[in-house]
Parts: structure tokens; C-alpha cells; sequence
């Protein structure tokens, strides 16, 4: 089968992040990562191609140089061949979605695709969907387990505290991964040295015919919150501070 | 005047309280607004949905969820109804359902909104987990807005108007995601992103037996019971219970913090409750610059101790 999964380039889930033009971030300190729920998509697209002879797997970024990082990992961790789509400004999710699925469907014989349900830049939470939308294939989002059984594949999404749907599905269709679904693997010593010498391709969004002058939602701008004021510290016993909590919740801040 | 559309989430046939901040967004606004509930017997929700100038029943012999078939229903509605502007809550249906529509529809879709105003198409929403905020313009012929619960300050539906009744049919073609079953879980938990109140644990709880001390805190508060990433990975917690970066988003008016040191990814995951209380042994813990009220002591001794108190005076 011809897996694919879907990465997005991110800071670190630490990082601070301040803006800098209004529009854009400062990238200057950032450590950037493989998007953690994207992690587990590789993950789970690893597992499927082990389970399934003869299987390749495809990991597509879009984004800028940088992004070829984020490749490399994915690689090393085992997939198969990589895919650069050069793209240097803010691409809109309609626009995103289109991007994929030309490079997806330039392969006749694409199978299982797996995302994460979110990026956690932007946070859009659609990409998935719309790509599947797109290729006219069905997809199933926030998924925590996942398992195929001949031409259908079965998973099972979290959808409100502890209920779960189980969905079905054929092949080819669109996977986007929640935690839960597994515990993504590291790298090997012998997986990295293998994936340096595999050759990233690279595709222009020219070529695809997607233009970011297209994107139909704009960023107006970036700004950061407004900081809570730093609250207080109720001193005293235990059992006066609870006593005193309770009142300042009842009677100055009203929420009880 | 614009056609605001807002999509009715009923969950097994209740109305969902979130509906309350859509429904008082598009009162607002001044526009032409629409709202659409899948039902068979509209009675029930009519008080809610007064002040709004049409409601538009979806009729069909199987309304159960399946995605492909609320999507294209709704999809079907946008263009017969010349909907410009489209609006849900940002719910598990939600997240699940708007992102199918909005590519049927060629709509753009922005999610998770803090703030929408439908006429000029201008949206706020958290990026980088609330790190920063971001505003959109969307510049589509059509626009899609989720919205996250617990953030638009709810008006009660008016005395009068009536809105006027039509109805549409449930489109019930083939489905490609099939949700074959439903399973509820056992214990009945209240939803994170939508309660009021939440009382959450860290690792300090040592371990999952520990947790019905929050659990019997909650239950007097009629509060959802939360975690940090540290006590899930320990698996004290259950991974839904996750609050953060890589777990839920909650915005209650009350979020008790016990043993929860204040890692960023924790913290913007809760940032935006509007009271946060911090119970931590350690004065140094990053929490209490972030907590609205705290109390530096052992939370085994704290959190018994302010259940027997809410007890007493409610």
C-alpha cells in the first residue's frame, strides 16, 4: 500500500512566542518540532506499513527550507521518501488542503493517509478534513485507535469525556491522529544514517498550480493576550485560608 | 442584510448551552439570522430560539449523526437559503462536522473563535495553544465560524418573536464515514470545554486511587474533574481528562489547581477561566503568578478540607 502522512513543521511546545511584525512571529530562538499529534500519525503509518508486505510510506511538509528537518526525522524514524512542498508565506487551509491533494493524487494508488486532528501553530483543525473532502475520499478525525481488515478500515474516535464513536471506512481515507493512538518510536543510530542519504523531493507550489494570492483568509494580525494580573496567596492556617477562599470566591469573584 | 446561519447542536435530543452564545451573537448582530436544528418535534427548543428570524427544521426518518449526511444537508441549506455567514460551536461534533461543510460548501472556515462579528466577516482566535491571538478576514463569498464554548456573554431568549418555521429535507445518501456504534462511557462525566467549573490534579496526586479526593471536591461543586499532562503520562488520569497543549482546551469560570506545578503547556490550556485557584506545597511553583487566588499547602489536607466548606454554606 502507498501511505502517506501529512507533517507540519512547529515550534516547540515550549517555546515563548512573541510577535514581530504584527503579522509574523520572531523565529530567531525557536527550537522547531514535528507537531506532536503528526508525530503519532508517522507513528501509526509505520505501524500500518510493517503490517502490510510491500508497503512504502510518503511524508509530505509544506513550508519553508527549514522544513526539511522535520523530513529528515520523519525519515529516520522510517518512512520511506519525502516530499518538499516549497511554500515561504501564510497559505490558507483551502489552499493547504488543494496542495496535498494534488501531490497525493498524482499517485493512483494512494491508500491510508494519516494527519494529526491539529497543528498546533495556526490550530485550524480542518486540514485533514478538507483534504479528504478534496480527493472525495471518507476520513475520521481525533483518532485513538486504528485497524484494518482488508479493504476497510476500523477506528475509533474520543468524541465527548469517554464516549467514543467506532467508525468504518474503505480504502483509500484520510487518518488524523489524537493521543492515545500510540507511543511514537525514536529514531535509530542505523535510521538516521539511512535517511541522509535519502533525497528529498522537492515541488513548487507553481507547479501545482496553488498560489498564496489565492488564500481567501487573511491574517489581519498577531498580537499577544492580555496578561492576567498576578493574583494573591491567602496566608493562614489551613483550614482559615479554605475558609477565606471560599468567601473571596462567593463574594469577590462571584463565580461560586 | 446578511443571512447569518447558525447550525443547533442537540446532543442525544438536548439542547446543548452553548447554543445560547450562538443564538445571542446573531440577536445581536443585526442581521438576517437563521437557525437550523436537526429534529423531529421542534416544540421542545422553540422558547430558546425566539428573536431569530427563521428556524429551519431538518425532517428525516434517521436523523442519527453521520457526518457525510449532516454535512451535505447543511451544505444543501447554505445554497438554498443564500446563507453568507455560517456559524457552530466549537464542540467534538463541531471540530468534526464544520471542516466537511466548509469544503462542500467552498467556504473558508475559521475555527475556535474567542470573537466573531458576521457582517464584516472579522474573526479572533487563539494560535500557538493561546500563546498569541490571531485576527482573520475572511474575503470568501461564504464564511464558516466555530465558536468555543464558554466565551459570548449569553442574553435569555426574548418574551416575543416568534421566529418563522420551515422546513428541509435530511439528506440521507450513502455514507462514506460510517459511525457504526456509539459507546458511552460507563461513569457519567461532565464535558470538559463546556463545564463551568473545573477541579484538576498533577502529578502531586501520586497516584489514580488519590483522584476521588478531587473527585468527591467536584462532585460538590457539580465541577468536571481534569488533569495535567504529568498525572495522564503517570496514568493517574485518563487521557480525556488531559487539560493543555496536547489535551483539552477549558475555559470555566472556576479551575481549582491541585498539585499542578503551572507548566506552559498546562497553562494554556486554561488560561482563559476567568478565576484560577492554585493549591501547591511548593511557594516557588510557577502556578501562583498565574493563579487569581492560591493557597500554599498540602492539597490532601487542602481539598478535604474545602469540600466540607463549600458543603457547608451551599
Amino acid at each position: 500500500m502507498n501511505i502517506y502522512v501529512c507533517l507540519k513543521q512547529v515550534p516547540d511546545t515550549e517555546a515563548s512566542i512573541l510577535v514581530k511584525d504584527g503579522k509574523s512571529i520572531q523565529e530567531a530562538n525557536i527550537k522547531w518540532i514535528i507537531s506532536p499529534y503528526d508525530e503519532y500519525a508517522i507513528e501509526e503509518a509505520l505501524k500500518l506499513k510493517e503490517k502490510t508486505p510491500g508497503s512504502t510510506v510518503t511524508a509530505l511538509c509544506l513550508g519553508p527550507e527549514r522544513v526539511h528537518s522535520a523530513l529528515r526525522s520523519a525519515l529516520a524514524m522510517g518512512a520511506d521518501k519525502a516530499v518538499h512542498i516549497e511554500s515561504n508565506g501564510y497559505l490558507d487551509d483551502q489552499n493547504t488542503a488543494q496542495a496535498l491533494a494534488e501531490v497525493i493524487k498524482a499517485d493512483s494508488a494512494f491508500g491510508v493517509i494519516f494527519t494529526g486532528k491539529q497543528a498546533i501553530d495556526n490550530d485550524s483543525y480542518q486540514l485533514h478534513l478538507r483534504l479528504a473532502e478534496n480527493l472525495g475520499i471518507p476520513a475520521a478525525t481525533n483518532v485513538t485507535a486504528f485497524t484494518v481488515e482488508g479493504q476497510k478500515v476500523k477506528v475509533q474516535r474520543e468524541i465527548d469525556e469517554g464516549a467514543k464513536e467506532m467508525i468504518e471506512m474503505s480504502i483509500p481515507c484520510v487518518v488524523a491522529a489524537a493521543k492515545g493512538l500510540n507511543t511514537p518510536r525514536y529514531a535509530s543510530m542505523m535510521g538516521i544514517m539511512k535517511a541522509k542519504k535519502i533525497e528529498i523531493k522537492k515541488i513548487t507550489l507553481s507547479e501545482i498550480g496553488v498560489n498564496e494570492s489565492q488564500n481567501k483568509v487573511q491574517l489581519l494580525k498577531l498580537s499577544a493576550p492580555a496578561e492576567k494580573p498576578q493574583g494573591r496567596v491567602i496566608p493562614g492556617e489551613p483550614a482559615d485560608a479554605v475558609k477565606e477562599l471560599v468567601r473571596l470566591l462567593r463574594e469577590e469573584a462571584k463565580v461560586l | 442584510m446578511a443571512n447569518i446561519g447558525l447550525y443547533i447542536e442537540l446532543k442525544e435530543g438536548v439542547f446543548k448551552k452553548s447554543n445560547r452564545e450562538l443564538l445571542s451573537l446573531v440577536r445581536k448582530c443585526g442581521q438576517n439570522g437563521h437557525a437550523v436544528v436537526f429534529c423531529a418535534d421542534l416544540q421542545p427548543y422553540l422558547p430558546e430560539l425566539r428573536g431569530i428570524q427563521t428556524v429551519i427544521q431538518v425532517k428525516g426518518t434517521d436523523l442519527a449523526y453521520q457526518p457525510d449526511r449532516y454535512a451535505q444537508t447543511l451544505a444543501d441549506i447554505i445554497a438554498e437559503f443564500k446563507l453568507d455567514v455560517f456559524c457552530g460551536i466549537f464542540s467534538a461534533q463541531g471540530k468534526d462536522l464544520f471542516p466537511r461543510l466548509a469544503a462542500k460548501a467552498k467556504a473558508s472556515l475559521v475555527n475556535d473563535c474567542l470573537a466573531v462579528d458576521p457582517a464584516s466577516r472579522k474573526a479572533v482566535k487563539p494560535v500557538y495553544s493561546g500563546k498569541l491571538l490571531a485576527e482573520f478576514q475572511v474575503n470568501d463569498e461564504r464564511a464558516l465560524f466555530t465558536i468555543r464554548p464558554n466565551v459570548i456573554p449569553v442574553e435569555e431568549s426574548p418574551a416575543d418573536g416568534q421566529p418563522e418555521i420551515k422546513t428541509f429535507p435530511f439528506n440521507a445518501g450513502p455514507v462514506k464515514t460510517h459511525i457504526v456504534q456509539v459507546v458511552k462511557s460507563a461513569a457519567k462525566k461532565i464535558d470538559l470545554t463546556e463545564a463551568e467549573i473545573i477541579v484538576s490534579g498533577g502529578r502531586a496526586m501520586k497516584n489514580k486511587e488519590n483522584f476521588a479526593i478531587l473527585e468527591a471536591l467536584a462532585a460538590v461543586l457539580n465541577a468536571g474533574v481534569g488533569a495535567s499532562r504529568a498525572a495522564v503520562d503517570a496514568e493517574y488520569a485518563t487521557a480525556d481528562m488531559q487539560v493543555g497543549q496536547t489535551g483539552k482546551v477549558v475555559n470555566p469560570k472556576l479551575y481549582i489547581a491541585c498539585g499542578i506545578s503551572g507548566a506552559i503547556q498546562h497553562f494554556v490550556g486554561m488560561k482563559t477561566s476567568k478565576i484560577i485557584v492554585a493549591i501547591n506545597k511548593d511557594p516557588e511553583a510557577p502556578i501562583f503568578k498565574k493563579a487569581d487566588y492560591g493557597i500554599v499547602g498540602d492539597l490532601f489536607a487542602i481539598a478535604p478540607l474545602l469540600q466540607e466548606e463549600l458543603k457547608k454554606k451551599l
